[in-house]
């Protein structure tokens, strides 16, 4: 039954994927100032929303794990389980949107990076969590969870501060297109694609984020197992 | 002041007064920085005055590591950490105590740089220069309080020495940006400092806030 589910959420993810592809290369209508070069917003835009909302899970993952770790063992498991998945596919969705921008940017602004208060800060969270999974690799050994989850909460902590810095230094990234001031918003039609995209990548990205959840939990169950092992030879 | 966390800051410093590994290594290692910087760009004139803030803070910031490093690998050593950690005390002490003996040891060391950093870049300051004297203890403050604190969390992994860097740059990124702006616009007196300082103020505030409530966590991580 659960294979059966998982089968079919695959199915339909990849479904969605294809029709989001359609809608973007060949239905959205193209851009009157830009010319076709924007739609890598609809690649760009869904990786960003889905590394942020990742990001956040990792950060819910570690305070559950620091809450839980001292009297419910398996409840701190599972959070850390979210924290690392969190983490981990946080940063590929970040890669992508780190390197779909500057392609964007070159042409759209003549140069591949500035040092702007969303791209600083997008750099920074990626750099924040690159480290959270570095220090993951490097401790060993069971207290490795708690300090991990201390790092990202700290981390999470950052972005606010990196992203205020930054605003108040230089801006060059457009102003909020959705809900922004007047003249900002989006032709029906690419919000539309833009939000067929968004489902598809959103539902790519918990499918990987499920699964990579999964093997952790298998890991963990694993190591469990062994410890027990060698605590009765 | 607690007696325990006036215990720790005398032994801290009693220590460095002996042996002053800390701050001789890292003035040694900061002038070698500003050496290196200033003959890969000659600086000189409004070029000198503008990158000058980056130097020194990047200078203070690398050279600081070994200090950190050490703050707390002199702890493992005849398992002095595990004593501390059973000690009937509460562990921020125990944190705050190094976090201001490192403070006093990176400003000493900025202190002594000063003038060879005036001579080597032909500075001369051209906004308010008591300013630096909020800009850089409150920049110094933030690196120590967050190294302290990750020295402490990397100290029982493997290769600690690397790892430290690793997870203290990215997060100590908005203190740094603050802090070579702030320095950079006392120095050429182009723009008012005030807001890199009211944000590295904010910066100090969070995270000593945020590590003394979670040193515990950290020491007694198992």
């Amino acid at each position: 039954m659960k294979k059966a589910a998982l089968g079919l959420y695959i199915a339909i993810t990849l479904a969605l994927l294809a029709w989001g592809f359609y809608q973007a290369i060949y239905v959205a209508p193209t851009d009157a100032m830009q010319g076709e070069i924007y739609r890598i917003i609809f690649y760009h835009v869904p990786s960003a929303s889905v590394a942020f909302l990742f990001f956040a899970i990792s950060l819910a993952g570690s305070i559950g794990f620091l809450a839980f770790r001292s009297n419910q063992a398996n409840r701190a498991q599972i959070a850390d389980a979210w924290a690392l998945a969190g983490a981990e596919v946080g940063v590929v969705f970040c890669t992508v949107v780190l390197i779909t921008g500057p392609i964007w940017g070159r042409r759209a602004w003549g140069i591949w990076w500035t040092w702007d208060a969303r791209l600083t800060t997008t750099l920074v969270l990626w750099l924040i969590y690159v480290s959270y999974l570095l220090l993951r690799r490097f401790v060993a050994g069971p207290q490795m969870q708690t300090l991990a989850a201390v790092l990202g909460i700290f981390g999470a902590l950052d972005v606010p501060i990196v992203y205020m810095s930054n605003r108040w230094w230089r801006t060059q990234h457009p102003a909020p297109v959705f809900g922004g001031s007047e003249g900002s918003g989006m032709a029906p039609a690419m919000a539309a694609v833009l939000g067929w995209n968004m489902l598809a990548w959103m539902a790519w990205g918990v499918l990987i984020l499920v699964l990579r959840y999964r093997v952790e939990r298998q890991h963990q169950q694993i190591a469990a197992k062994e410890a027990q092992e060698a605590l009765n030879a | 002041m607690t007696s325990a966390l006036w215990t720790h800051l005398v032994k801290d410093l009693r220590i460095e007064w002996r042996s002053r590994e800390a701050v001789n290594s890292m003035l040694f290692f900061a002038l070698l920085v500003v050496v290196l910087f200033s003959l890969a760009f000659s600086p000189r004139g409004a070029f000198s005055q503008e990158i000058s803030g980056g130097v020194i803070c990047v200078a203070t910031l690398f050279a600081s590591m070994s200090a950190l490093n050490q703050a707390w690998a002199r702890e493992i050593r005849h398992q002095v950490l595990d004593a501390q950690r059973m000690a009937p005390t509460s562990g921020s002490d125990l944190f705050l105590a190094k976090v201001m003996a490192n403070f006093l040891f990176v400003s000493i060391v900025q202190l002594v740089l000063a003038p060879v950093f005036l001579v080597f870049y032909n500075l001369h300051i051209a906004g308010q220069a008591w300013q630096l004297l909020l800009v850089l203890p409150l920049g110094t403050w933030a690196l120590v309080a967050n190294g302290t604190f990750f020295a402490a969390l990397s100290i029982r992994s493997r290769n600690r020495e690397l790892l430290l860097p690793l997870i203290l740059f990215p997060i100590f990124m908005p203190a740094l940006l603050a802090m070579v702006l702030a320095t950079g616009s006392i120095l050429t007196g182009d723009s008012d400092p005030t807001l890199w300082i009211k944000l590295l103020a904010g910066y100090d505030i969070i995270f000593t806030t945020v590590s003394l409530l979670l040193f515990d966590v950290v020491l007694h991580a198992e």
